[in-house]
């Protein structure tokens, strides 16, 4: 997944889940904890998002503010997930072909 | 903040002969004279900070112008109230048991908190016992996402993370819990005439350890402004049943035995007061770090939560916004 779509998708979300007055701008570097934008509930959404949009899971561990602190942070985590996802398809295929 | 003012656990102490009469004070002139109440009711659990208001309140008021209500339930633990009763016998004030389950059966309390607790345990059902715990914060930067643990009937247990719409279920069903005792304190004061006193302490009002018009809502608060370690201070200068002292903070909201810390806190109950006063004193986190046993880091971390809660507080505390002020003697 290209990390520029996944941070324009995730953008979309955070936009239409959790209110902004139209004088607040979001950067993709914000730290959402700082900004008071999601807190540990919202985070939850953000999880439910995730693992329902790109049918990923979204471990315990991997649950934590440097994965999912801000846009940039979540399309990382995001392209990571899904490229990880790919390479272990493509090997899962390769050994049956073998 | 300061780097250089550091902070120990001496600070915390009160002179709780000085403290009681202050407090003592307030009660009488809030309750008689600016409540215009007749005495006062409280919720008393069997919980060190309901017993020492308890106490408190019958020292202002006299004993014999307290009500002392408990409102055990289903998955209330019988010492609560064996402890509660201790209390009242110790003060020789008037107590009344109002067993609450009926009421939260008929609201589907129980219910609603099961099917919430089944989005993430499809196992749960009868015979199965359940807390709501978080993570250790302390161990490593992470968001306070809750799970749940299910105990079977054969004690073997499960924890899994709770999606928001299972975590959100299981919150909103218990909370039936809190505003039921409180609608029950009012039946009594409106009965009696009285004010209710709410039992918070300080880190629970300061944080939203509380439910909204739950165990939130009260006419006066004296032990509010309270860290819990002087709420202990001024039990054993009360004189609270040593049994009551000696007992582990719990919430007694689930049918397993859920910690305080477990549910909120994620740290023990004495440093989190220091670290409340250490935030609230300015003191930086390596200042703090060796009197509350943490690193610097791990004391940041706990200042940022420190601050989220307060956030989320804001809307616990907040009263009904109104489209314009209004002029009114009565407000005040």
């Amino acid at each position: 997944m290209d990390k520029a779509l996944a941070a324009r998708l995730i953008r979309q979300f955070i936009e239409e889940t959790f209110f902004f007055s139209e004088a607040e701008s979001l950067a993709d570097d914000d730290s959402f904890l700082e900004r008071g934008i999601i807190d540990s509930t919202g985070i939850l959404e953000l999880i439910a998002f995730l693992q329902d949009t790109f049918e990923i899971r979204v471990e315990d561990e991997e649950a934590i503010p440097d994965n999912l602190d801000s846009i940039e942070r979540v399309a990382e985590f995001l392209t990571r997930k899904l490229d990880g996802s790919a390479e272990q398809l493509a090997a899962t295929a390769e050994e049956k072909r073998a | 903040m300061s780097a250089s003012c550091t902070i120990d656990s001496t600070l915390l102490r009160i002179d709780p002969a000085r403290e009681t009469e202050r407090i003592v004070a307030s009660i009488r002139e809030t309750v008689f004279h600016r409540l215009r109440r007749k005495g006062a009711v409280i919720g008393v659990s069997g919980g060190i900070d309901s017993s020492v208001v308890a106490f408190l309140c019958a020292r202002a008021l006299e004993s014999r112008r307290i009500q002392i209500i408990f409102t055990p339930e289903s998955d209330s633990s019988p010492d609560s109230l064996r402890l509660g009763r201790m209390v009242a016998e110790a003060l020789g004030a008037p107590a009344v048991l109002e067993d609450i389950r009926s009421i939260l059966q008929a609201a589907g309390c129980y219910r609603r908190r099961d099917e919430a607790v089944r989005l993430a345990a499809p196992e749960f059902g009868e015979g199965f016992k359940c807390k709501i715990v978080l993570p250790n914060l302390m161990e490593a930067d992470r968001y306070a996402l809750f799970s749940v643990v299910v105990q079977s009937p054969d004690g073997r247990k499960r924890q899994v993370r709770l999606s928001r719409e299972a975590y959100l279920g299981v919150v909103a069903a218990t909370n039936f819990k809190q505003r039921t005792r409180k609608m029950v304190e009012y039946y009594y004061a409106d009965r009696l005439q009285y004010a209710v006193a709410g039992t918070p302490n300080r880190l629970e009002y300061d944080q939203g350890f509380f439910v909204k018009n739950g165990d939130g809502a009260a006419d006066f608060k004296p032990i509010a402004h309270l860290y819990k370690s002087q709420v202990f201070q001024l039990a054993a200068y009360l004189g609270v049943p040593e049994e009551v002292q000696r007992r582990p903070p719990t919430t007694d909201t689930y049918s397993l035995e859920q910690s305080q810390e477990e549910f909120y806190f994620s740290l023990p109950l004495e440093q989190m007061d220091l670290c409340l006063l250490g935030k609230d004193q300015g003191i930086s986190a390596a200042g703090l770090s060796d009197a509350v046993g943490l690193t610097p880091q791990q004391v940041e971390r706990v200042y940022r939560m420190i601050d989220a809660k307060r956030k989320m507080a804001r809307y616990l505390h907040a009263a009904p916004v109104l489209v314009e002020p209004l002029e009114n003697s009565a407000m005040e």
